[in-house]
């Protein structure tokens, strides 16, 4: 079983330095595009190999490149940009690339840019990954030194700078425009899409924001080929995948595994089951946006179009496992607690709907739960769905809530019958 | 007044973006760094530098909940409160906290030492529970290790 | 034209537009906070919900915000359908959970947006049963009061103070559910056009504090169509009245004027007319008297006298004309100096010829370059700056989306494609001013020198003339200034009086006739000082220096001095010079000044709010206002109504009828040719629709049968309006009236000013019937120059001597706003600016006295040092008190 992304990583922690990226055949890729690939070639391979962004929302790599203007009519300065602000509850990937391997990242900017033709490059890191900074600003300056960045790399007439951009908070900034807000020093309120950033983005100029996950593969498929990324997964979609589990399992971790293991073998193989004493009641597959899966789906494949034929998302490929023991009602107010509180306050149905559910299920919890509050829950369920409210965070911030009440519906009866949380 | 060394670093943040008030936030960062929160005065200080309005700044500054409006203690203990640390019992740990410091979320212990404050998700949910002491990372900590991890910074 | 389905039926509507427009266009009641006609759509609020289809066989459809959508031919919509519908409720739902529902001890019930789309969606049950969040208020000074509790959310208040105004100390705060509308801390807004924020607000948040102050209901005012009298910009108001006293002052829509905004001093300068400093009662000698001793005095000095009357650049062209007529042309003078006066002149001709359209605000909001030659018009005609700040940020976001088409309403995406281009403008002023900061350009220079740059400008567009001795870098400027000009399409070109130097008027005239031959087509604005100072400078009356020649040469004078106060605008010693040789003084006025003080008989004079009249703006545009009230005091008339009961008694018929309005304006038209069409600016006094007049009360207005139920327990007979087609009470014509009379925006659903939607032929577009007023300036009797060449010489200092010229202030410069405490209150101390040379070698500091030595007069003030004026130049605050009767424009001894 091939893992691309994290074979090299290092299991005593220290960060692969660039010596020890090279010598696992590091920038090779970026030799290879710069001296024989042309943006459009780069730009073909990247649409071939079929990569799907591993940000959330699993949108084509190579379309959206293919947005971005080219020629000589294009804009002069155009961006690239990592969006390293991994802040989704649930969600741990791309720190183990961060801190393990930034040259991976920092080398797929570089081909990514390449591709676009961008000359200015940001990675966007949120404030927590204190350890990410360090390594990234040192491999940073290691590839500047090596003339991997800076004028005219590797004596090619492509030139490219790179900043490391750490955040203050607030997930708001994940999301790719209201990132491009924060990188303008501005308040991270999503902008109106049209126009998309691929042609107006970071100061009005083209840029693309990927994820760091994604960034990651562009060497390998260019070392490789497309269809060798193609090869590496199980299911439809290509490439491997970092998977995570968290909760009460026995092994607890992240694994680079095929695309399309099943949740089954997730939980059970690689997370090594639920801890003694604990049945799993449900889990969320990608991250605390994504709608709860339970027991019946341990067959489904973790692959964008198969979790989503199940009724949830891939997302960020993170599982959060709910046990037995866990309230559904206590979780889900965690969650919705996370989302009202990040809510950017830009638009009504989330910036007010978002503290009701909140309450809602916090006095579910504290006994003062009435016989409405369910359709209350439902009614907001449904009407801060995609395309009422301004930005995806709010119904990101439905999926779990709606899932829950589907599959736990007794939990939040119970609740009110009880006038309390039975698992207290 | 801004210092010499803010203002350095100010000025360097202001040379790799396109206009002055690009570089708002880094000025935040940089002047919270040295001064460990941002004042009215540091509010008015970085808007006259980048020739912005207190009120621009602030609305800024006011967005982000790591741009710190208040005074806050020596050390900020920042405790993960998203869902993998629930489940993993979070709760018991701001509770020891709670009953060691004296303090509840979002407030600084009367020796100004410590405060502490909520976190989203630290992205290490596999060892869960976590929780970030200035700088350094704590990952599936107990009850029992708190002491010893408080004790660091004094 | 696009052809677009609503619920299955089919609708032409105009391309370009969103679908919110679209459907409010159409008639809809579709509800909205976020998006304003004025500043766009942003998506914030989620209220303005429909359903759209991709076409006529998809039943299930997809929910849309209609002003985030552009229309598109064929488009398949649905307002009525469920989803949306339901959706629409929810997002006032949601809205309320926070909001203190204090309706009634909250100042915008009744006429609150909120309100009404409330009642729109069909919202009416609260579901939200948890602790409210509330915010702490703040103090924003004298003008507006802040409630945040009642907040939305909408962000309109900031994107109106911050985006559209370019103020700086209001914003948004804070995230999440927490977001706080306000300033950095407690303080007075600064920006003067922060009156705004009470009708761009859907709720209370921000409410008129000088209306708290005398409170009454929207529903409860009286109110008229009205003009405001503080600038020559001439912005359409609506003024209310409750219990006989002004309450407050509103925006009236007019697209060519001032779109859906008023500036402060507009807003809040009408305190003037509940004074304590207003003339109430006729005085002869001092003496109060009535009405039959004033008559019988008049008798005696109006007639075996000979007669001069001196018109004012403030009162109407009623009361002006009225004047003129009673004391025959000849001996019709104006209150200003000859120099000043050839400015007027100048300006009347150049427009008179017809030569260059002259430019209305929407023209300068349209334009796409403007150059500004020696006006400070931030402080003179606020809402023209107002006006070129849209010019120039519409410029900048047409010039970013040529190559990313996006439509001009998509305010957000505009806005990030634009970044930080603008549109060309060129300031040139004497010294900084508040527009530099959007400008491409600032010059400051001495009035001569930006004649010349002018002149330079002109002549690289089209060279006309030869000039001699320019500094290259002049050249050079003004070839970068041409070149960008010689880009655009409709530049304007605005200049005013206040550099008091006829040559910048002639060279803002070259550049624009330059543009003209170049084949562009471009507009002109000319600045003058005051409300009616354009139609007094086209009634071509005599300068001041003649009355005061005439009364040095005729013994026997009765002068009728109408609503001036000489002593502000001439110097003192001439003013006394000539009153003293006057054997009568007949003065009118509203309010006591150092004028109405020598009045042998003073008369009092209503004020807008008590009386009818018509001013003619910069734009040559009459425009009339109407009586909102009938004072109690009995005293308080018209000039226009005194003056013609003079006339009446001269030729015998003391006895006779006052004139009605109507008959006025047509000796006005008849006897000066100028005026002709002047009586179209508003329907007659005959108008009636359907036999009904139109009411200046709501059909909700409360409390007739009691307010006067003190005096006398029955309900006294309204009184009629001969002078126009509105009434005094709340009966008559329910519908659209005419334009340019409407008392009030109302309409069933709509009882916010955004009601206003329901009197426009298309949202943000012209008014039913045509926006309010008439035009003067169109005929071209051709005796004008192609260009003027004779360009002045270089400006040179002079040995201890300055060039005195204004400083205005939008609050302070004002004659009858001051008598507003918020005014007053926000006016600057007087002071004299020099620049720091000038002081340096006066050996004075700011703050230091050093007083101005004229020919007659002696001024002292507290110096303040002005980086960028020019030296030789002195600079006085303009209109503040100790600032009376300065000769502007002349040069000046300053002594420490
Ligand atoms: C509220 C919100 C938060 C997000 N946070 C992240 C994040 O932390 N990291 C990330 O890569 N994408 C995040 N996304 C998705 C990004 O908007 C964007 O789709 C992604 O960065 C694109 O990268 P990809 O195409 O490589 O997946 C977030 C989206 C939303 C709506
Ligand atoms: S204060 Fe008024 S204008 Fe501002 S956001 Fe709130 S409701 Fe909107
Ligand atoms: S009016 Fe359309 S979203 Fe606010």
């Amino acid at each position: 079983m091939e893992r691309p992304l994290t074979k090299d990583i290092k299991s005593d922690g220290s960060y692969l330095n660039i010596k020890e990226y090279e010598k696992a055949g590091g920038y090779a890729a970026l030799r290879k595009v710069i001296k024989g690939m042309s943006p459009a070639e780069v730009q073909e391979t990247v649409r071939a190999s079929k990569l799907k962004g591993r940000g959330g929302a699993g949108f084509s790599t190579g379309m959206k490149w293919s947005f971005v203007p080219m020629g000589e009519d294009a804009p002069k300065t155009k961006y690239l940009i990592c969006n390293a602000d991994e802040m989704e509850p649930g969600t741990f990937k791309d720190r183990v690339l961060l801190e393990g391997n930034p040259h991976q990242l920092i080398e797929g900017m570089i081909i990514a840019s390449y591709a676009i033709q961008a000359n200015i490059s940001y990675v966007f890191l949120r404030w927590a990954y204190r350890e990410a900074a360090r390594v990234i600003q040192k491999s940073l300056n290691e590839a500047y030194e090596a003339g991997y960045l800076g004028e005219k790399i590797l004596g090619s007439g492509f030139s490219l700078h790179m900043h490391l951009h750490t955040g203050v908070g607030r997930y708001m900034c994940g999301e790719e425009t209201a990132l491009l807000n924060a990188l303008e020093g501005k308040r991270a309120t999503p902008r109106a899409k049209p126009p998309f950033p691929q042609v107006s983005g970071l100061y009005g100029k083209p840029t693309i924001v990927n994820n760091v996950e994604t960034l990651c593969c562009v060497p390998h498929i260019i070392n490789n080929g497309p269809q060798w990324f193609i090869g590496l997964s199980k299911s439809e979609d290509s490439g491997t995948k970092i998977y995570g589990v968290s909760g009460k399992v026995n092994r607890p971790g992240a694994w680079e595994l095929p695309m399309g293991v099943t949740m089954g073998e997730l939980i059970e193989e690689y997370a090594g089951g639920m801890k003694n004493g604990y049945k799993l009641k449900g889990a969320l597959p990608g991250g605390a946006s994504t709608d709860f899966l339970t027991t019946e789906h341990m067959n489904v494949k973790m692959d964008f179009n198969s979790v989503a034929a199940a009724g949830s998302r891939l997302g960020t490929g993170t599982m959060i496992v709910m046990d037995d023991a866990t309230c559904p009602v206590g979780f889900v107010h965690n969650l919705q607690h996370f989302f009202a509180q990040e809510s950017c306050g830009w638009c009504t149905p989330c910036r007010e709907g978002l503290p009701w559910v909140e309450k809602i299920l916090l006095s579910l919890e504290n006994g003062g739960g009435k016989e409405e509050d369910i359709g209350l829950l439902e009614m907001h369920g449904q009407l801060l769905g995609p395309g009422n409210t301004f930005c995806a965070l709010a119904p990101g911030a439905m999926e779990p809530l709606q899932s829950a009440i589907k599959y736990f519906k007794d939990d939040f009866v119970e609740h009110i019958k009880k006038r309390g949380c039975p698992y207290n | 007044m801004l210092t010499q060394s803010e203002i350095k670093e100010i000025d360097h943040e202001i040379g790799l973006v396109p206009y002055k008030k690009a570089a708002l936030i880094e000025s935040l960062k940089i002047v919270q760094k040295h001064r460990g929160w941002i004042s009215n005065e540091s509010v008015t200080e970085i808007a006259d530098y980048l020739e912005l309005s207190p009120a621009e700044v602030d609305s800024v500054a006011t967005f982000y909940n790591l741009i710190f409006r208040k005074p806050v203690g020596k050390h900020m203990i920042l405790l993960c409160d998203s869902v993998s640390c629930y489940v993993m019992g979070y709760q018991k740990i701001y509770r020891a906290l709670n009953e060691k410091l004296k303090i509840k979320f979002g407030e600084t212990t009367t020796d100004k030492r410590f405060t502490l404050l909520p976190n989203v998700c630290l992205g290490c949910c596999d060892r869960a529970p976590a929780l970030m002491v200035d700088e350094d990372l704590y990952r599936d900590v107990t009850i029992e290790q708190l002491d010893q991890i408080l004790e660091k910074y004094v | 034209m696009p052809k677009i389905f609503i619920d299955n039926t089919s609708y032409e509507v105009k391309a370009g537009k969103n679908v919110l427009e679209a459907c409010l266009t159409l008639g809809f009641d579709l509800p909205y906070f976020c998006w304003h006609p004025a500043m766009g759509s942003v998506g914030a609020c989620r209220q303005c919900a429909v359903k759209v289809y991709k076409d006529e066989n998809d039943t299930s459809g997809k929910i849309i915000m209609s002003c985030m959508e552009g229309v598109r031919d064929g488009m398949h919509l649905s307002i009525d359908d469920k989803a949306a519908k339901a959706f629409r409720e929810q997002v006032i739902e949601w809205l309320m959970t926070n909001h203190p529902h204090d309706c009634p001890v909250c100042d915008e019930g009744g006429s609150c947006h909120l309100q009404d789309m409330t009642v729109m969606t069909g919202h009416d049950y609260r579901r939200y049963d948890y602790k409210k969040r509330t915010y702490v208020n703040q103090y924003l000074g004298p003008f507006i009061h802040h409630e945040m509790n009642r907040c939305i959310q909408c962000y309109r208040c900031v994107r109106f103070y911050k985006d559209y105004a370019g103020g700086k100390d209001l914003n948004v705060f804070a995230a999440h559910n927490h977001v706080y509308f306000g300033r950095e801390k407690d303080g007075t807004l600064e920006s003067p056009f922060s009156g705004n924020l009470a009708e761009v607000c859907p709720t209370g948040v921000f409410t008129d504090k000088t209306l708290r102050q005398h409170y009454t209901r929207k529903w409860d005012l009286t109110s008229a169509p009205s003009v405001c009298q503080h600038c020559s910009v001439g912005c359409n108001t609506i003024a209310g009245e409750r219990y006989g006293g002004l309450r407050n002052i509103v925006n009236r829509y007019n697209a060519e004027v001032n779109g859906y905004f008023l500036c402060d001093r507009g807003r809040f300068g009408y305190e003037f007319v509940n004074s304590e400093n207003r003339i109430t009662k006729p005085q002869v000698m001092h003496q109060a008297v009535d009405e039959n001793a004033l008559m019988h005095h008049l008798e005696t000095v109006l007639t075996n006298h000979s007669l001069i009357g001196i018109g004012s650049p403030r009162a109407s062209m009623e009361s002006n004309f009225a004047l003129l007529d009673l004391v025959g042309k000849e001996n019709f003078f104006c209150g200003v100096y000859n120099e000043e006066m050839m400015l007027e002149r100048r300006i009347t001709d150049i427009l008179d010829s017809g030569k260059i359209p002259v430019a209305s605000l929407k023209q300068i909001e349209d334009a796409d370059a403007v150059v500004i030659l020696g006006e400070d018009i931030w402080n003179t005609a606020p809402m023209m700056a107002l006006a070129v700040r849209q010019s120039v940020m519409k410029t900048g976001g047409r010039e970013a989306t040529e190559k990313t088409p996006m439509p001009e309403w998509h305010e957000l995406a505009v806005k990030e494609l634009q970044q930080n281009t603008k549109g060309f403008m060129v300031n040139v002023t004497v010294t900084e001013t508040s527009l530099d900061e959007i400008a491409s350009l600032n010059i400051n220079a001495a009035p001569d020198d930006i004649a010349r740059l002018g002149f330079a400008i002109a002549n690289h567009i089209h060279p006309s003339l030869e000039l001699k001795n320019f500094e290259e870098a002049v050249l050079a400027k003004a070839k970068t200034i041409a070149d960008e000009l010689l880009k655009c399409s409709n530049p304007v070109i605005i200049t005013g009086t206040s550099c008091y130097n006829d040559p910048v008027l002639r060279a803002a005239f070259d550049i624009a006739a330059a543009l003209k031959a170049a084949g562009k087509a471009p507009a002109i604005a000319f600045v003058v000082p005051e409300c009616n100072s354009m139609g007094l400078a086209m009634m071509r009356g005599h300068a001041f220096d003649t009355a005061v020649r005439r009364v040095n040469r005729e013994p026997n004078v009765t002068a009728v001095i109408l609503e001036q106060d000489l002593y502000r605008n001439l110097p003192a010693g001439i003013v006394d010079e000539f009153l003293s040789k006057c054997r009568n003084i007949i003065v009118l006025d509203s309010l006591n000044n150092a004028t109405t003080e020598k009045a042998h008989v003073l008369i009092p004079a209503s004020t807008f709010a008590e009386g009818d009249g018509t001013l003619i703006s910069y734009e040559g545009r009459a425009q009339r206002y109407y009586q909102v009230y009938v004072p109690d005091n009995k005293y308080i008339r018209e000039s226009w109504k005194w003056l013609s009961r003079m006339k009446m008694i001269i030729s015998g018929k003391a006895n006779g009828h006052d004139p009605h309005h109507d008959s006025v304006i047509s000796s006005l038209e008849t006897a000066l040719r100028q005026f002709a069409g002047i009586s179209a600016a508003a329907p007659s006094s005959g108008f009636s629709i359907h036999g009904e007049q139109i009411p200046r009360e709501p059909h909700r207005y409360s409390g007739r049968t009691a307010m006067l139920a003190n005096r006398n327990v029955s309900e006294p007979k309204p009184v009629a309006d001969g002078d126009s087609p509105l009434s005094f009470t709340m009966e008559g014509y329910q519908g659209t009236p005419p334009s340019s009379a409407i008392p009030f925006f109302w309409k069933p659903g709509w009882n916010s000013p955004q009601a206003v939607n329901k009197y426009q032929q298309e949202i943000g577009g012209d008014l039913i019937g045509g926006n309010p007023g008439v035009r003067l300036f169109v005929k071209s009797s051709g005796n004008m120059p192609e260009f003027f060449k004779d360009y002045p010489e270089h400006f040179r200092e002079r040995q201890n001597k300055w060039l005195l010229l204004p400083q205005s202030h939008v609050f302070g410069s004002d004659e009858l706003s001051v008598y507003s405490a918020g005014i007053a209150g926000r006016s600057p101390e007087p002071y004299m600016g020099l620049s720091p040379v000038d002081a340096k070698m006066l050996d004075v500091t700011e703050g230091s006295q050093v007083t101005i030595k004229s020919e007659k007069e002696e001024y002292s003030f507290p110096v303040k040092i002005v980086e960028s004026l020019r030296n030789g130049i002195v600079l006085v605050s303009k209109g503040l008190p100790g600032t009376q009767g300065m000769s502007w424009g002349n040069w000046v001894e300053l002594a420490k």
